[in-house]
């Protein structure tokens, strides 16, 4: 046989466990979910049967789908942009010359390292109503107990609280290195020209670290509606889905209510989100992104 | 009146002393070159001057100003960087402008600056080119336009022709000094290539490891040398330095090249000397001189470096047009009484004849 006949399966060879494990695990089973999400849910007396887009019609009928989603919603305007800002922030003051750096940075970075389900339980601890670390501190200013995460008006802020503690050193990390890979020579010159530090972040640095903004922002939009570890531990989701958020949505209706036909248009649904998010970030972005 | 004076400046870093106790003068309008080899402390002088890093003792004046404590944006100075330092997102003229938007010049006076000076540099068709977009010789150019424009009296070089290549670098000493005439400013100019000294200087400084070994005219160091370091760093080739010995033998009554019987190639002792000579001062003649065996000749087209041996030392000579020496071939080496350099053997430091 001849060298180019052989080179076709060496192709596929080389392909398989990477091509195997992406269609077993992601297009198969998105594939999938669209299937089953034009299919009814079927029990032992009556076998799922096609009914086209009534789960989607059933969905927008749902009150509490829309609530989670305006979870979401709130939840993502309030851990984005934070994140983000806390994260430029950091690596800028962990960037500089400072006593203990490498502590300092470790310390951020800390919080990522650490999994969900401990972050939770750290907090829950301080949330705890009385004999919690917040309501502590607010006993000495004289304020009464307060049940923080028991609140349908400070459940999702305490979230959102533990997300930003929990993300923002991750992100920080890209912003260092990014930062460490702008050449000093561009701050030397613009310090001979005049520019004061902050003139210098907004006219060069920042437009600089765009390609690391877009991907910290993809990223955290992402995070944004995934993260669900720390529903199980806090609130889940409660109290009166004040706190629930869509990821949870879609497991407490497949693995509690066991609907699996309207959790795969929940999940449809959810990717047809981040797909579109995704596609909107780099469309608005990419012009005003510069890659070196 | 001088426009840039250093006053026993002196830098360290940690332990290394990067700049010792380093004076000297920079006229106005005059083109000064700092040069020494990598580590001599030339940069950091420069970086020193620009107020990019911190006098350790000492001071420094600009325009009669003392200027030791100010911010580099109050010097009155622009600088080009090695690595030219553009910023890599915005357009050639926003680049070349970007120190007049932080000094808050009005727009219609910075479009009549930038147009004059895009012109001067040749790069009026490139204006809105990102950095990337363009060649090393024409990014060179954007870094030169950036210091331009400020109008300053004093811009400072680091290293500014090191990355391009040959061609190109002798094109842009010959653009860059005539600017420099042209607008009559002050610059101080790093480099560790003695041509760019000899060719652009009004005043040569050459440093060795922190202090200055020797200052003045490109056409002083290049007669002068004060000292076998200088000696050696000016001109290619280098000076041929060779180590004298008293004459013994032979009837030769004065200083011998170490090896050989004589000739005597001076009168009086030798022992603890050394002799310079340029390449290009010694000839091949045919009766008298002293004898050398050729070990190669090197063709470089308007002349030839021959590689002989005389007595334990090699001489290098510089002779006009093509010479054919086969190797092991005798020659006799000739030159005049006044090309002779003497130096101190044990220090390195020139002594009269």
């Amino acid at each position: 046989m001849t060298t180019k006949t052989w080179s076709v399966p060496y192709g596929w060879l080389l392909l398989a466990p990477a091509a195997i494990l992406l269609v077993g695990f992601t297009h198969y089973p998105a594939a999938a979910t669209l299937v089953h999400s034009l299919f009814s849910t079927g029990t032992a007396v009556r076998p799922s049967r096609f009914v086209g887009l009534a789960n989607y019609a059933a969905l927008a009928h749902d009150p509490v789908f829309w609530q989670v989603l305006g979870n979401n919603f709130w939840f993502a305007l309030g851990t984005i942009p934070a994140s983000i800002a806390l994260a430029l922030l950091m690596a800028i003051w962990v960037n500089g010359k400072l006593p203990a750096r490498a502590l300092v940075r470790m310390s951020y970075f800390t919080p990522t390292v650490l999994p969900m389900i401990a972050v939770a339980n750290l907090w829950l601890y301080f949330y705890t109503p009385q004999i919690g670390l917040l309501d502590k501190v607010t006993a000495l200013f004289g304020a009464g107990s307060h049940n923080w995460l028991g609140d349908p008006h400070t459940v999702m802020g305490c979230l959102i609280a533990m997300t930003l503690w929990k993300e923002a050193g991750f992100f920080m990390i890209f912003y260092l290195a990014a930062l460490q890979s702008l050449p000093p020579e561009l701050e030397e010159a613009a310090r001979v020209e005049g520019a004061s530090r902050w003139y210098f972040f907004r006219r060069v640095s920042f437009p600089l670290l765009m390609p690391t903004t877009l991907f910290v922002l993809v990223n955290a939009t992402i995070n944004s509606f995934k993260l669900v570890d720390h529903l199980f531990i806090l609130t889940k989701g409660g109290p009166d889905n004040a706190s629930n958020l869509l990821l949870y949505y879609i497991y407490q209706v497949a693995f509690s209510f066991f609907d699996t036909a309207y959790a795969s248009t929940l999940t449809m649904v959810l990717l047809l989100l981040l797909g579109a998010f995704a596609i909107l970030q780099f469309q608005l972005i990419e012009k005003r992104v510069h890659y070196r | 009146m001088s426009e840039i004076v250093l006053d026993k400046v002196s830098k360290c870093f940690g332990a290394v002393q990067a700049v010792d106790a380093v004076s000297f003068r920079a006229e106005k309008g005059k083109f000064v070159v700092l040069l020494g080899p990598s580590g001599c402390g030339k940069s950091t002088l420069l970086r020193l001057i620009a107020g990019l890093e911190q006098v350790g003792e000492g001071k420094i004046f600009i325009e009669g100003r003392d200027v030791t404590a100010l911010d580099p944006a109050r010097r009155r100075i622009s600088m080009v960087f090695q690595s030219y330092a553009l910023f890599p997102h915005l357009t050639v003229a926003e680049n070349i402008v970007f120190g007049l938007k932080v000094r808050r010049l009005p727009a219609d006076q910075r479009e009549k600056r930038l147009e004059r000076v895009a012109e001067l540099v040749g790069l009026t068709e490139r204006l809105e080119h990102k950095p990337q977009q363009l060649s090393g010789g024409q990014r060179q150019r954007v870094a030169l336009a950036r210091a331009i424009v400020s109008q300053n009296p004093v811009c400072l070089m680091d290293e500014p022709l090191s990355n391009l290549d040959a061609q190109l670098r002798h094109d842009m000493r010959v653009e860059i000094r005539s600017l420099q005439q042209r607008l009559g400013m002050t610059v101080v100019y790093v480099t560790h290539d003695q041509v760019e000294a000899m060719s652009m200087a009004d005043h040569v400084v050459l440093l060795r490891a922190g202090h200055i070994e020797q200052e003045g005219t490109p056409a002083e160091l290049y007669s002068r040398p004060a000292s076998t370091f200088a000696a050696r760093f000016i001109g290619t080739p280098a000076m041929n330095l060779v180590a004298l010995d008293d004459g013994r033998t032979g009837g030769a009554s004065g200083a011998v090249i170490r090896g050989t019987a004589g000739p005597a190639v001076l009168p009086g002792r030798g022992a603890g000397l050394t002799l310079g000579i340029r390449p290009e001062h010694i000839r091949l003649v045919d009766q008298g001189g002293v004898p050398a065996a050729v070990i190669s000749a090197e063709y470089h087209g308007a002349d030839t470096v021959v590689t002989a041996r005389v007595g334990g030392e090699l001489v290098l000579v510089r002779a006009p047009g093509q010479v054919a020496l086969a190797t092991g071939a005798q020659v006799r080496l000739g030159w005049e009484p006044d090309a002779v350099h003497l130096f101190d053997a044990l220090n390195g430091i020139r002594t009269g004849l």
